[in-house]
């Protein structure tokens, strides 16, 4: 048995870049992850799909533009309408504080900030994968 | 019949998904499945795509998909990227150019590292490759890693090989390793809205030419990903080569090769799980290390000996 922690870096909406979500897919693979990278522009459908069809244990949802709250809750929601309850869903971008509950009680099991050091998202990840 | 193989058998994706990963991960687990879906493999075509880095593969696999899907053909795809020898992970980003069929329920998509196989496959493609078809996938699209140029590999499994070149590749296509030109079923010239094409094609022509000991003319298809051309000739190619292939008895001949290498896959890793881990001779291997450390045994001798013990 090789197990490897398999992750999908998705950039939901209409962000125009994505500098972020890469750096943190090289560094996640830097770790020993296998990281499937999807661009630009993905809808919530897309995403949950893709995570189906990669089997990931992580979706790592990637947002600057602010429609976080339905982007990233439209995901939780339909892993779980498709009964999928063994994936960690983790959040990053540009997110005020004061969504972070609302997101959590939604299901992203932790918010990184702007400049998190990518070694906290790492061991986050290790510490929390389900399977 | 295990519950895994009667899911996978109705194309459900999330066990195809989940049998994917247990083969990757070389887990036993898979095993008992893998023998229950074989009866209903080998219905699929299976189509490789090679070139180097930046030729298109993953945009011509797309636009390929969106043809034969146009057709009602399922269209599986296993996209190879490498895998990093230092840290074990990899960065897989083909699907970038895929992702409009992502919410197509007849494709199916898996990205997968080399997880250190060479020949820019992965260790795991033969069982993913038999798990999409047994899914009911008619046609498989694989595609290399494209960094080495070194990716022959792909002819074991593949049915019809693509080698995918670009205009301007250097200075000539004389610069291609001799390997790749001689796995092609069709070349195809990608990237034919940029300038240089006639040109390319032309020296393609000219060494096909030179090539001896051909029973077939090898095709050369112009295409451009981008600008959706020359995508249905591609097709139409394929189905030559495929029927060709059925015509020639070379497809029976190809297709014992893919079982066979298949075999010696599954036979190696067994032997060196059986050698490396296994308590019975983990004892033995560890004592000849000591002793070939010490120059007591040399390793020709050590390994008679181990394998002895097995064939025994
Ligand atoms: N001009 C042009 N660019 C293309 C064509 N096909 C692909 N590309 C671009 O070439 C780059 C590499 O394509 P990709 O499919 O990822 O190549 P791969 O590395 O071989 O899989 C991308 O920027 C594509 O948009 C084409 O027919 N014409
Ligand atoms: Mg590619």
């Amino acid at each position: 048995m090789v197990k490897k922690i398999r992750v999908l870096v998705a950039k939901p909406g209409l962000d125009g870049h994505d500098r972020g979500a890469k750096i943190v897919a090289r560094a996640l693979r830097d770790a020993g992850m296998e990281v499937v990278y999807t661009g630009l522009h993905q809808t919530a459908e897309q995403i949950v799909n893709t995570a189906i069809q990669e089997d990931v244990d992580v979706v790592g949802l990637s947002l600057l533009s602010g429609a976080h709250l339905t982007l990233f809750v439209d995901v939780a929601r339909l892993l779980k309408e498709k009964d999928i309850h063994d994936v960690l869903i983790v959040g990053g971008g540009i997110i005020p504080q004061d969504d972070v509950p609302t997101l959590k009680k939604a299901g992203i099991a932790e918010v990184f900030g702007p400049g998190t050091p990518v070694d906290e998202i790492v061991s986050f990840i290790k510490k929390n994968v389900k399977r | 019949m295990t519950d895994l193989s009667a899911r996978i058998l109705s194309g459900d994706p999330r066990a195809i998904a989940r049998l994917i990963t247990l083969v990757e991960n070389e887990s036993a687990d898979a095993i008992p499945t893998m023998k229950h879906i074989y009866a209903h493999t080998g219905r699929a075509h299976v189509i490789g795509v090679t070139g180097v880095m930046g030729s298109g593969k993953s945009s011509l696999i797309y636009e390929l998909a969106v043809v034969y899907r146009a057709e009602g053909k399922k269209v599986g795809i296993i996209a190879i990227d490498p895998t990093s020898p230092f840290s074990g992970g990899a960065l897989l980003g083909d699907r970038i150019r895929m992702m409009e069929l992502s919410t197509d329920s007849g494709v199916f998509i898996r990205s997968m590292g080399t997880r250190g196989m060479m020949g820019g496959l992965t260790g795991a493609l033969y069982d993913a490759v038999d798990i999409l078809d047994a899914a009911g996938m008619d046609i498989i699209l694989i595609e290399t890693v494209g960094v080495g140029q070194d990716e022959v590999d792909i002819v074991k499994i593949a049915d019809t090989t693509l080698v995918v070149l670009v205009p301007g590749l250097g200075d000539s296509v004389q610069t291609i390793k001799a390997g790749l030109m001689e796995i092609a079923d069709i070349f195809v010239v990608n990237k034919a809205d940029t300038p240089g094409v006639e040109q390319t094609v032309a020296e393609l022509e000219a060494m096909l030419d030179l090539a001896t000991a051909q029973t077939r003319a090898i095709p050369i298809v112009a295409t451009s990903a981008k600008q959706r051309q020359g995508i249905s000739l591609l097709k139409q190619r394929i189905t030559e080569h495929s029927e060709f292939l059925k015509q020639s008895k070379q497809f029976e001949t190809r297709r014992r090769q893919r079982y066979e290498a298949e075999l010696v896959e599954i036979i190696k890793k067994r032997l060196l799980a059986f050698i490396f881990d296994e308590a019975t001779l983990r004892d033995t291997v560890d004592r000849c290390i000591t002793q070939i450390s010490n120059k007591q045994l040399d390793p020709y001798s050590a390994a008679d000996e181990i394998l002895g013990r097995i064939l025994k």
